[in-house]
């Protein structure tokens, strides 16, 4: 059952991790799992996780590994399939009705009485409403896209039900249909991903479609791994003793724990800032890079001395 | 093999998690593209086809290392080469004393059966006697099993499929010649028998871990979600906060959706003119004005007098499960003065917290009509229109003036006004009671003593802001 052409790189689950890799994205066994799985079954795949973990980057690492293009599409609330799917380009329609109005005209003009009009006129109905006037939207752009392409729908939990409802057609078959068309097919069927961070429960019928995948927190030795491939220019010890003050600082309960996109915000601006260890007034006066709300910076920068010892400590026990 | 992947898949399902058809073919799908090369990417490569959250990631894990432990992996390997695993247990040294009962009427029966019950004793080959548990067992249906008392039973059906009457019976017989080699022989049997019996026991027992657990699991909850809270244990504290938080996760799910509503017939001019620039300006497409649905907030008064604080835990558990995702919530307990208590609630673990508000505010004569008048007079705005004053208590006041006029001043300003009673209807207003008094006044009135019941009025209370 494995598509006719499988593009290099996803031919094993070790491939796909190394494809990753060649763009800087560091995969673990579970993503490249779901990957690999997506190609080979054809189909779609949920990332569900807290927010910042690599979700969407997952998405855009792997269309610029594949050389597919990336057709995303954002979910806000209210989407539909005007913007979605397609749109007839209404405008366009109206200015050639002006235009071609003579020509109607001329082609009508020998016919005597409304009913032989009509009939001259059924055989040119269809014009109107053809692929010329249709304006494709993600969806259908994916569909049409002849050498494979990534669909990253993003943040599906932010649509409404209807819009979840839609895409059920396109996830399992791989088609739009269009009313006045017909049903167009995928020429490649894309390679789907769909990302949610959970603010409400996705409908069973939509996750039966997919796979899924849950991105957590890294552990301490990826964490680290990550970081090391975004930002090459810090140094060994900088970096173990960040990344072990962020795992304390996941440990706490605040309301919005850092995620790998702080963990590597604040890395450069550590180095920004020419930091190369880790000091108390150093961590209080850049906390807002990594907590992102007034409590929590003002809980943990209580802390930070004890949570830094705490990071020291793990750090020699794991050595 | 197959086979081997449709149990497994009913195994998940019977421990709760909802596996479709569909999945389980995708599933067979991923069988084939992976292979059983390696344990470690065919336990990833189903969870991501079979598991579609994040508990049930965690129960796939759970069940994948019960449900292909090394032992089940053993056997697998041989039953794929199983004529050579057959043909060499049916060697000629077992032959001898080979009490084979040939009684098996089906094909799969004969071969196993081979394996004689002495052999089996006796083998130290871990990869047969796991192939002749498994299929001794599947004969014997143990994976039917759903009770840790059915155990014996099952042992009994297995020990049964293995043989065991034939044993048995060249066993009455050797000790029925009551000679000193009939004697050695039986003593033998015998110790084979029990040898035998403990490694069925040990199948059924994995099987039970497998196929039984959840649903003894699911048959306590069941049970509990009837119970008075009243009659509830110490011990049951700790399932009944998994119930209690699954049942919110359930409320929270129906009410979290949809949280605007159209208003039709008032158009939205400006949106109505955006949306259809495209079309020179002729609107196509109407936009219609939406409100957006005021975002629940439940005022919850608590009295945690002795006679009611068991039933005060299990609101504010509940209360507490939905708080993140449905509601505003403002808690306040009282007996004779009324306090907030929402500080030890966030703050402290929740046992804990329990404590210090039983212990703070929980002495002293219930005062209703006095709790209502502090509630009034240092709270009285943080109850405005879209606020449910939800109050948990048995309305015996201790004979003390009830106030209405303070209540029904608070039921005016609220949306609702939601009273749970852990007494049955026939008491209200019996004694010291003042309910009747304060029903005019109250929305809903219910009685409540169970989780079932907590969870249809607060259902109930939720169902006012859809």
């Amino acid at each position: 059952m494995s598509p006719e052409h499988t593009p290099k790189g996803l031919g094993s689950i070790a491939d796909v991790t190394a494809l990753l890799a060649s763009v800087g994205y560091i995969s673990t066994p579970e993503i490249s799992t779901a990957v690999y799985l997506a190609h080979h079954l054809r189909k779609p795949v949920l990332i569900e996780g807290p927010a910042g973990v690599g979700k969407t980057d997952l998405a855009r690492s792997a269309a610029q590994a594949l050389e597919f293009p990336l057709l995303r599409m954002q979910c806000y609330e209210g989407l539909d399939e005007s913007k979605a799917l397609y749109e007839w380009k209404y405008g366009k329609q109206l200015l050639y009705t002006q235009i071609l109005k003579e020509k109607i005209h001329h082609l009508i003009e020998d016919s005597d009485g409304l009913d032989a009009s009509f009939k001259k006129l059924a055989g040119f109905q269809d014009l109107f409403f053809s692929r010329d006037f249709l304006e494709p939207r993600p969806l259908l752009k994916a569909m049409e896209q002849t050498g494979g392409s990534i669909l990253l729908i993003d943040e599906i939990d932010k649509s409404d039900e209807e819009f979840e409802a839609l895409l059920l057609e396109i996830l399992s078959d791989y088609q739009v249909t269009v009313p006045e068309i017909g049903t167009i097919e995928a020429q490649v069927p894309p390679l789907v991903i769909l990302t949610s961070n959970n603010t409400r429960e996705l409908g069973d019928a939509l996750k039966r479609r997919c796979l899924h995948l849950h991105i957590d927190f890294p552990d301490a030795e990826l964490e680290a791994r990550i970081v090391r491939t975004r930002v090459p220019a810090i140094s060994e010890r900088l970096l173990a003793q960040l990344v072990g003050f962020i795992q304390q600082v996941r440990g706490e309960n605040i309301r919005k724990l850092p995620s790998i996109s702080e963990t590597i915000d604040w890395a450069r601006t550590l180095i920004l800032l020419h930091a190369d260890v880790l000091e108390p007034a150093m961590v209080r006066s850049t906390l807002n890079v990594i907590l992102k709300r007034q409590t929590d910076i003002v809980e943990i920068a209580g802390k930070v001395d004890g949570l830094l010892e705490a990071a020291q400590a793990d750090a020699v026990s794991t050595r | 093999m197959e086979r081997t992947l449709t149990s497994y898949i009913r195994a998940l399902r019977s421990a709760g998690a909802g596996v479709s058809t569909t999945e389980a073919l995708d599933a067979a799908r991923t069988l084939e593209i992976v292979g059983y090369g390696d344990r470690q990417v065919l336990k990833t490569a189903l969870g991501t086809v079979l598991a579609k959250s994040v508990e049930e990631k965690d129960l796939h894990e759970q069940m994948f290392e019960l449900y292909f432990s090394r032992a089940a992996a053993a056997a697998s390997a041989q039953s794929d080469d199983s004529d050579e695993a057959d043909t060499s247990s049916e060697d000629p040294d077992s032959g001898s004393n080979s009490d084979d009962d040939d009684g098996g009427g089906e094909a799969s029966g004969q071969e196993s059966r081979g394996t004689s019950l002495m052999d089996l004793a006796q083998t130290a080959d871990a990869g047969q006697i796991a192939m002749a548990m498994e299929r001794a067992g599947a004969r014997a249906g143990v994976d039917e099993i759903r009770f840790a008392t059915q155990t014996g039973y099952y042992v009994r059906r297995m020990m049964e499929e293995l043989g065991v009457e034939a044993l048995e019976a060249r066993l009455m017989e050797q000790l029925g010649q009551r000679t000193p080699e009939g004697e050695a022989e039986a003593e033998k049997l015998m110790e084979a028998r029990s040898r035998v019996q403990r490694m069925a026991r040990v199948h059924v027992d994995a099987r039970f871990e497998v196929f039984g657990r959840s649903a003894t699991e699911a048959f306590m909850n069941e049970v509990l979600v009837e119970r008075s809270f009243g009659a509830m244990g110490r011990g049951d504290m700790d399932r009944m906060k998994l119930v209690v938080a699954k049942m919110a996760k359930r409320l929270a799910v129906k009410h979290a959706r949809r949280r605007k509503v159209r208003n039709r017939g008032q158009l939205d001019l400006r949106r109505t003119l955006r949306a259809n620039a495209g079309h020179d300006g002729v609107p196509f497409d109407v936009v219609w004005k939406t409100k957006r649905k005021d975002r629940p907030k439940i005022v919850a008064i608590c009295d945690v007098s002795g006679s009611v604080a068991q039933y005060v835990r299990f609101l504010l558990l509940f209360l507490f499960a939905l708080k993140e995702k449905v509601t505003d919530l403002e808690t306040f307990a009282f007996s004779a003065e009324l306090a907030d208590v929402a500080r030890p609630l966030e703050t402290l673990p929740f046992e804990e917290a329990m404590m210090r508000i039983i212990d703070e505010v929980g002495s002293g004569g219930t005062d209703y009509g006095k709790a209502f008048l502090q509630l009034k007079s240092g709270y009285g705005e943080i109850i405005d229109r879209r606020t449910t004053v939800l109050i948990l208590g048995d309305g015996r006041s201790n004979y003390s003036a009830p106030r209405l006029d303070i209540f029904q001043e608070i039921a005016d300003q609220a949306k609702r006004v939601v009273w749970l009673c852990p007494e049955p209807e026939g008491n209200w207003g019996t004694g010291d009671s003042c309910l009747l008094q304060y029903k005019p006044f109250c929305t809903l009135l219910s009685h409540c003593t169970t989780v079932t019941d907590l969870e249809r009025a607060l259902d109930e209370v939720l169902m006012a802001y859809d």
